[in-house]
């Protein structure tokens, strides 16, 4: 199978859908000829010259736009430039299209509100405390909201195939240090659907379940483990809303040990939800209490050395699993 | 912008429509009859019954908080209205709005934004639709004194300019944001003076004429119906009642509410009709007697209908994965 980067399978998604669906519409700060500040939407506007465009800085204005479009049925694929700005725009994720179905409100009933708004996510470009947080754990609390927090080309590709051609609001996280990462990806049409964890590794002894980066990370320390003798499962969540708790807790039974690794801050991380569920509904299958191997509770610092530090490295999660093993 | 005799004595009925809702909504919320807060337009008709005088079949609406008035002009029968209000399953959201979520938008009653400012980058995503589906339609948010002061409605004012957009933005100054006076929330007199800034029409009028009204939103309207892009339109009103039901006003006096009740937009319509011999005494009673039938039968129909279920709670949240976390 033909390999491709994770911002190729971003940029063919859009393509694809965009050929497919005259309303989708793809719009955000310097995504146009520019290509993007990571250069994943490169050549888009040439392909799309009406429906690329390219807006003010206006967060607020950029959502506002994507929400109001999405209420009337368009599909609307709006970027924000780094995930440690939706702050900025939280509102239209926290009040505005997670409840507008509910309520009533906007939207025009029994309709969908097709919104998939792509944020890039991560640290690892030297990029300081505000441009390079995992800000997903922020919306892992708003009743319905999609997130997706895919990790290999493939999965990027189908995902952001699935959320497009879908019909509620998603947020579609990318992590920065991926874009470049090659891997496998069909020639023919797919979507990846949510709520579809996926095991990239099977193992006996000890399950890990990561997101993003680190899966990646992961898989490099089950196999560095997988020669000392330990086999170790890594399962991939995929999406965190809705999450799909049966394959990991699945997996966990099998194991009986489980070390939930994410590059984000460790306190109140996404993935604490995850160890919970597996407390509630596994808890006397388990080993060995479950341990979380995430980035600490500080800030992420500028300095290269400082931020390689900050970040979950390779040997950190070997230690991890090492540690639920004892 | 000439307007006939029928349309002055539908604009009439109109208003008294609205004021007999919202004279009911006080009475029934003083009784504890409706849960929640609501915020009454008792002051406010003619803005709300000459902006929709303008308005086309397939036109996006979005109200604000003080505008029940104009969402039953657009089509929420009052019973559904009513039936929202007291938070039952026949109402407009099947009581999961209330006052300030209540829409039809399949009517282009898109209901408010409980969120200030909010509504004024959304809005653009109605008229952007408009524009690329060629629909002739435009889009219309209606927002406070007070909302006006929020960052995202200069985001969505300036990406409104910016896109050509067909969107109207409707600011209702009615001296208030709560208790914040609009003389101190912007040095600005007029807010429309801030279309400026973004390259755009911008015009202040007489809320409480319904004629005025009428005047500046159909120009308005036409404009972006033609292409000419948005524009601001500001009114100058003033709500009879406090913000919400049970507001004691403590930061107005006396003395301003009765200056303002002399300009009651009823009265002055009232007027109008009288001078020009447009309708008669006892034709005015008549219509009068006719809202308030539609009010009665609206009350009778929410006091007689069902709570929802409680399963009613859990859904509508996912349009796929309905029921998953
Ligand atoms: C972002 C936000 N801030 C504050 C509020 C609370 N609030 C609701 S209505 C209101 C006053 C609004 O004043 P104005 O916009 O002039 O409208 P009016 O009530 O006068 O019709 C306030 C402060 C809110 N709903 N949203
Ligand atoms: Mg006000």
């Amino acid at each position: 199978m033909r390999e491709i980067t994770v911002a190729q399978a971003i940029n063919e998604a859009l393509a694809e859908e965009m050929a497919l669906n005259p309303e989708v519409y793809v719009f955000g700060e310097d995504i146009g000829d520019f290509g993007g500040c990571f250069g994943v939407t490169a050549g888009l506007k040439k392909k799309f010259p009406d429906r690329v465009m390219d807006t003010p800085i206006s967060e607020t204005g950029i959502m506002g736009l994507a929400a109001g479009g999405a209420y009337m049925g368009l599909k609307m694929v709006p970027e924000i430039m780094f995930s440690d700005f939706i702050g900025v725009a939280m509102d239209y994720l926290l009040n505005q299209v997670s409840k507008s179905r509910y309520m009533g409100g906007m939207l025009p009933k029994g309709d969908v509100c097709g919104l998939v708004l792509r944020v890039p996510n991560g640290a690892g470009l030297t990029a300081a405390a505000q441009h390079s947080q995992c800000t997903e754990a922020l919306l892992m609390n708003i009743p319905g909201l999609k997130i997706a927090i895919p990790s290999t080309p493939h999965d990027y590709k189908g995902m952001l195939k699935y959320a497009i051609r879908g019909s509620d609001p998603v947020v579609f996280f990318e992590h920065k240090m991926l874009y470049g990462v090659k891997g496998p990806v069909p020639d023919e049409d797919y979507v990846v659907p949510f709520c579809s964890a996926d095991v990239k590794r099977e193992g006996n002894d000890v399950t890990v379940i990561a997101t993003q980066m680190m899966v990646h990370k992961s898989l490099a320390a089950a196999e560095k483990l997988a020669k000392e003798g330990i086999s170790v499962e890594v399962v991939d969540p995929r999406s965190l809303k809705p999450l799909d708790s049966d394959t990991i807790i699945s997996s966990v039974k099998k194991t009986g040990r489980v070390v939930l690794v994410s590059e984000a801050p460790v306190f109140g991380n996404a993935l604490a939800e995850v160890g919970l569920q597996i407390a509630e509904r596994a808890m006397h299958d388990l080993k060995a209490a479950p341990l979380r191997v995430c980035g600490p509770n500080r800030p992420i610092p500028f300095t290269p050395v400082l931020e390689k530090q900050w970040i979950v490295s390779e040997e950190d999660i070997i230690n991890g699993i090492k540690k639920v093993l004892e | 912008m000439k307007v006939s005799n029928d349309d002055l004595i539908k604009l009439y009925g109109n208003m008294w429509l609205i004021r007999m809702f919202e004279q009911r909504a006080a009475d029934l919320f003083a009784k504890g009859a409706l849960p929640g807060f609501i915020h009454l337009g008792i002051g406010q008709e003619a803005f709300m019954a000459g902006t929709h005088y303008s308005i086309k079949p397939g036109d996006s609406v979005g109200t604000s908080h003080r505008e029940h008035g104009l969402l039953l002009l657009l089509g929420i029968t009052p019973d559904a209205l009513m039936a929202e209000l007291y938070g039952k399953v026949t109402g407009s959201n099947k009581g999961k709005g209330g006052s300030m979520h209540a829409c039809l938008p399949e009517n282009g009653a898109l209901g408010c934004n409980g969120i200030l400012g909010s509504a004024q980058t959304i809005i653009n995503g109605y008229g952007f639709a408009h524009k690329v589906r060629n629909t002739g339609n435009i889009a219309v948010t209606i927002f406070g004194d007070g909302a006006a002061n929020r960052g995202d409605v200069h985001e969505g004012m300036n990406l409104a300019s910016v896109m050509n957009l067909p969107v109207v933005f409707i600011i209702v100054d009615n001296g208030y944001g709560i208790s914040m006076s609009s003389k101190n929330s912007s040095v600005v007199t007029d807010l429309s003076a801030r279309a400026a800034g973004y390259g755009m029409p911008g015009v202040t009028a007489d809320g409480n004429d319904v004629l005025a009204v009428i005047e500046a939103t159909s120009e308005a309207f036409k404009r972006a119906r033609e292409g000419g892009g948005p524009s601001v339109v500001e009114f100058k009103t003033y709500r009879h009642r406090g913000h919400f039901e049970g507001d004691p006003t403590p930061y107005r006096s006396k003395e301003e509410l009765e200056m303002w009740m002399k300009k009651d937009p009823i009265l002055r319509l009232e007027k109008i009709l009288l001078d020009r011999s447009v309708i008669n005494e006892k034709q005015m009673k008549d219509i009068k007697a006719e809202q308030m039938a539609i009010v009665d039968a609206a009350q009778k129909f929410a006091e007689e209908s069902p709570y929802p279920e409680g399963s009613e709670g859990y859904g509508d949240v996912f349009y796929e994965y309905e029921g998953r976390d």
